[in-house]
């Protein structure tokens, strides 16, 4: 199947169920309306509201706090994530001493600390980007750990007697095993940072697209919150196709990456 | 005759006994009592059957593995640590699949501290003498087995080590690449003589290739139980060489006693 088809294909999804959405909440079947638009709102009314929120430009506020809460969860949580997983990796006992409450911390649903976060660091955005930092950082933690663990044997005693000294093999055989790892993460790291953000703003914030939905939901506007929730999907979808551009660019020497994926 | 100043073995592997600790409890003794002496600039291919303990000597040999008992000597010197005057093209792939062939092979001239663009340049020339030139670029995953084999050569080669330990290299390859390799290492060998200790399961290539044949035993405790002189001249060419008679008298000679040991291997598996 070429693109063009594939595309078409794909907007022609798209169009069947907002049209099924249309017809239900507006054309009467057998004399009734089959979806109740005050439950399931209809696809003018949620476009529309996009259109004003765009046009009154507070949208752009939200936006960019929910984008920078999810950046600087990212961020943070990778670069702990890779740390901690690397120091672990390289050093069992360490691994093995902290092991339950690695296992412990990881099995806590995360949702049950944004209050105690929110406690802590105000309702501002750094409780979210806490929040945020908790779930990036175990997949990244975890990543890193198998990457360096599993740098394949045969490959560190190539190095060795290439005569690379300890600080030489974490440089060239460590860190890249790790990193491989970490960046074959990268969609689902950056899609915890965004949930962190969102949920995090959703159980109590001044801003945000979490925020927004939230004020919609507590008003029963249904249709704020499909926007709010279309606006949300966009985004993450914008930032999916930035990480494949730099993950296909990153990891170049890998096969399959590239072409063969998507 | 030699004199008292006859040169020291290059590698000296003396009453070597080599045992894994199992996971399953118990000790399995791969090797024992191994005897294998190569001169500097000598080409040694050892042949065994599989499972025998080739790849174990050849750690032995290159520091990586540590014998219970017996030694070795490099040069005259007991080997402590790794083998630094050994260069080791591995069984299984080693290249780094996220450097470019070209920065595979300038690695091992960087982190002795070359300056990185004389280091390439090096790298660079190498590729081109296992004929690769044109493949610098690509990265481990976009070239073949063979091409691959090329590089982990070049990368090995251009340390300029005094012994090259080689485990089964052209094992995964086709024929005809195999020759074709086999010829390369010949050719890149006649023109800086080191000491080979070539690792294979295939007896015609061990006697086109090699000075010297030695044979091991099916394991456990493994041996060394034989050892021919190649009588072929220099240089060869593999191709040719499969059809002089010297050589169908040798593969003769030495195969009554090889295909007892991997009769005895294929028992006990
Ligand atoms: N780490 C290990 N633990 C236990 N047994 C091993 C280990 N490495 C090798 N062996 C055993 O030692 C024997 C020799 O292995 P190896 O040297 O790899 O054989 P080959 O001649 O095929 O290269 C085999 O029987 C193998 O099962
Ligand atoms: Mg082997």
């Amino acid at each position: 199947m070429n693109r063009v088809t594939l595309l078409t294909l794909q907007l022609l999804v798209a169009v069947v169920a907002i049209a099924l959405w249309h017809v239900l909440t507006t054309v009467p079947l057998f004399g009734t309306i089959v979806l109740p638009p005050f439950f399931f709102s209809t696809p003018e009314k949620v476009f529309g509201r996009i259109a004003k929120w765009i046009a009154e430009g507070s949208v752009w506020r939200h936006l960019a706090v929910t984008l920078t809460e999810s950046l600087l969860a990212f961020v943070f949580g990778s670069l702990s994530g890779a740390l901690v997983g690397f120091w672990f990796a390289r050093r069992q006992t360490v691994a093995a001493v902290f092991d339950p409450y690695v296992k412990m911390m990881n099995a806590l649903p995360r949702v049950v600390l944004a209050p105690i976060f929110a406690l802590w660091l105000g309702l501002g955005i750094w409780s979210k980007v806490a929040l945020g930092i908790t779930l990036v950082f175990f997949v990244v933690f975890f990543n890193v750990y198998q990457g360096v663990k599993e740098a394949s044997a045969t490959l560190v005693d190539n190095a060795r007697m290439l005569g690379m000294s300890e600080r030489q093999l974490l440089r060239h055989v460590y860190w890249p095993s790790a990193l491989s790892w970490m960046f074959s993460s990268l969609h689902t790291s950056v899609g915890f940072a965004v949930v962190g953000a969102v949920v995090g703003e959703y159980l109590g914030a001044s801003a945000g697209l979490g925020y927004l939905i939230q004020q919609a939901e507590g008003v029963f506007d249904v249709a704020g919150v499909f926007a709010g929730m279309i606006e949300l999907a966009a985004v993450v979808m914008l930032i999916d196709l930035v990480v494949g551009a730099i993950e296909r660019r990153l990891l170049i020497w890998r096969p399959m990456s590239g072409a063969a994926r998507e | 005759m030699q004199g008292l100043s006859s040169p020291p073995a290059a590698v000296d592997l003396k009453d070597v006994e080599v045992a894994f600790q199992l996971a399953a409890g118990g000790r399995y003794t791969a090797v024992e009592r191994a005897r294998l002496t190569v001169a500097a600039g000598e080409f040694v291919a050892v042949v065994g059957p599989t499972g025998c303990g080739k790849s174990t000597l050849l750690n032995v040999a290159a520091g990586l593995l540590r014998p219970a008992a017996g030694s070795v000597e490099i040069f005259g010197a007991p080997l402590a640590g790794l083998n630094r005057q050994a260069g080791y093209l591995f069984q299984a792939d080693a290249l780094f699949p996220w450097k470019t062939a070209l920065e595979n092979v300038a690695l091992g001239r960087e982190i002795a501290g070359m300056p990185k663009r004389m280091a390439r340049e090096r790298a660079q020339d190498w590729l081109g003498r296992v004929g690769l030139a044109a493949f610098a670029q690509r990265y481990p995953h976009m070239l073949s087995g063979g091409q691959r084999k090329r590089v982990g050569l070049a990368q090995v080669l251009i340390r300029d080590p005094a012994i090259l330990l080689m485990d089964e290299p052209f094992g995964p390859l086709d024929a005809q690449t195999r020759q074709i390799m086999g010829n390369l290492l010949l050719e890149l060998w006649s023109a800086a003589r080191k000491a080979v200790v070539f690792v294979t399961h295939d007896l015609e290539e061990a006697i086109a290739l090699a000075d010297r044949v030695v044979i091991m035993s099916a394991g456990p405790s493994s041996r060394i139980i034989g050892d021919w002189r190649v009588p072929l001249a220099r240089p060869r060419d593999i191709f040719e060489i499969r059809l002089d008679g010297a050589f169908h008298d040798l593969h003769r000679e030495i195969w009554q006693v090889l295909k007892a040991e991997v009769v005895k291997s294929y028992a006990a598996a």
